[in-house]
């Protein structure tokens, strides 16, 4: 087991001891939005307050070195809860920790440690994937010749060859643009993996080369991974265990084959837990 | 102490590489834009060039074709610099990308620093080259001319062009939808004030008013007396005092700014890639 993680190329973050730690811990955390504009002009009528719990006191605790789902329909919450985790967003009350590093007081020490894949791969399109990779690299404090080898491995084992790495990603497909997300995540050798619904829109193959690499992740890189994701199928097969959001709550966390207990695939527990809280609504 | 100084150096430098890397990518863009900039400036000197012919008074033209000059050079510079610097947070939300770079554990320090750096770079070479092409077409007599006055305004100007461009980059990260426009207007209402074309003594008096504000009015004034009439910098020391001095604050005042509006940015949801 490894003791301590030494940071990678942190200049300021010395040394933080993972051992026996929750990778992720969430206490009471809620977030909300009012829709109001900024700036409004005088002879504009004052719009209605539109409030919106997006995170309403949520709880939970990520073991490392798990893959844990977060199941829920849209504007449920779940890419809310990935920005509040990845720094984007200042929780409303409540806490989050990573590794036992408070997200918002140390910010910075909480970036080294985690990485992001969402639903869009977010590129320079025009750049090549090996730029990309450089300019990520550099960020998170890798040198380039680093990022080069490194990154040209990597993008090699998701089956991207050096030409392809060397030419503007505007050509390149979907699958192919979030497999290079994927590269990129793990060029930086995250902790922490956070994955906002990595394989929606992806063709089968590519869907299941990713998942691979996740899985790989997690057990060759000892990395912990929070999976949002509308496939339950995948979530049923890579999770360790699974929360299911609703209107920003958890309604259900558990391990998928506990959840499945009351019978029916997870598909079926999703539409039943939804379902139920619909009714109480 | 070294190691830490090579890491940020490390960081900083991926945003100068980055903008490198998408200026090369978009190299074709960068070729039409030089263009239009070159066209843009001839036109401005072929109006200095025929003041005599339209007015029918006698004209120093040279003289009046080089003070043009200078002001279309230098702000062709003072504005790459400050396009690039403001556009820091409008090009990455047009990419998609903001969202991973503020995100990654950068100190905004550093990031502001790299990108500052390219556009130094970028804005120098781009003014360089229109002076040069501009400069052919009209034989410009540089025989007065001191151009290390020219070089240590640019140098002391450039400190405090960039800081008001790290205030002008909030817009952006506050308006998801206009805010690149809105750096339009801070853009085009220094051009108006700060005597690019004409002296600020032709304004109107309630626009004489605003000229002092901007750095650009002391760099272009401190430029045409070093290339005009010889001065040396010591004759421009209180123009350098006082972009010194704008500079020694508008930079950190910048930086405050862009942190706090960051802050509000993650509070309130805004920085995503689209509004």
């Amino acid at each position: 087991m490894i003791a301590t993680f030494q940071l990678a190329q942190s200049s300021n973050v010395g040394q933080v001891s993972l051992l026996g730690q929750s990778a992720l811990a969430l206490h009471d955390v809620t977030k909300s939005f009012d829709g109001r504009p900024m700036l409004r002009l005088p002879w504009r009528a004052r719009p209605a307050e539109r409030r919106v719990v997006a995170i309403d006191n949520v709880s939970l605790n990520v073991r490392r070195g798990e893959i844990f789902g977060v199941l829920g329909a849209n504007g449920s919450g779940k890419s809310t809860l990935v920005r509040l985790v990845s720094t984007l967003l200042l929780p409303d009350g409540g806490k989050l920790e990573v590794f036992g590093l408070d997200v918002v007081r140390e910010e910075l020490r909480v970036k080294q440690m985690i990485n992001r894949v969402s639903v869009d791969a977010a590129f320079f399109k025009k750049l090549s994937p090996m730029e990309n990779l450089l300019y990520a690299g550099r960020l998170y404090g890798l040198g380039a010749r680093e990022s080069h080898e490194r990154g040209l491995d990597i993008l090699d084992r998701l089956g991207i060859s050096k030409k392809v790495a060397l030419a503007p990603m505007e050509h390149m497909s979907r699958g192919m643009q979030q497999k290079v997300a994927v590269s990129r995540a793990l060029l930086t050798s995250p902790v922490l993996l956070l994955l906002d619904e990595p394989t929606t829109g992806l063709d089968p193959r590519s869907k299941k080369d990713v998942q691979r690499m996740v899985l790989s992740l997690r057990d060759e890189h000892d990395a912990t991974v929070v999976l949002t994701t509308h496939d339950m199928d995948e979530a049923d097969r890579m999770c360790d265990r699974v929360a299911v959001l609703d209107r920003g709550r958890i309604i259900a966390l558990d391990t998928p084959d506990h959840l499945k207990q009351a019978g029916g695939s997870m598909e079926d527990v999703f539409m039943r837990l939804t379902h139920e809280e619909e009714e109480a609504a | 102490m070294m190691l830490v100084a090579a890491r940020n150096l490390n960081t900083a430098y991926a945003f100068f590489e980055r903008n490198w890397n998408l200026t090369r990518r978009y190299f074709g863009w960068e070729v039409v834009w030089f263009v239009y900039s070159v066209v843009n400036a001839l036109t401005i000197l072929f109006i200095a060039a025929a003041t005599e012919r339209i007015t029918g008074q006698t004209v120093d033209t040279r003289f009046f074709v080089l003070y043009l000059l200078i002001g279309t050079t230098m702000w062709s510079y003072l504005s790459a610099v400050f396009d690039v610097v403001a556009e820091t947070i409008a090009w990455e939300r047009w990419e998609g990308t903001i969202e991973y770079t503020l995100m990654a554990p950068v100190p905004r320090f550093l990031h502001l620093l790299g990108t500052c750096c390219y556009a130094v770079t970028y804005a120098v070479a781009r003014a360089v080259l229109i002076f040069a092409v501009v400069a052919m077409m009209f034989q410009v007599d540089l025989h007065m001319a001191n151009p290390l006055t020219a070089l240590v305004v640019i140098a002391v100007g450039s400190v405090s062009v960039i800081g008001l461009a790290m205030v002008a980059a909030v817009l952006p990260l506050l308006f998801t939808e206009r805010g690149a426009q809105m750096t339009f207007v801070i853009h085009s209402s220094l051009l108006l004030i700060s005597g690019v074309y004409a002296p600020v003594d032709v304004l109107p008096t309630w626009l004489q008013v605003l000229s002092p504000l901007s750095p650009m009015t002391y760099v272009l004034h401190a430029v045409r007396a070093g290339l005009l009439e010889g001065a040396p910098p010591g004759a421009v020391v209180g123009d350098l005092a006082i972009l010194a001095v704008m500079g020694v604050a508008l930079v950190p005042a910048g930086l405050l700014v862009f942190r706090a509006a960051e802050r509000y940015a993650r509070r309130t949801g805004r920085l995503k890639r689209s509004g």
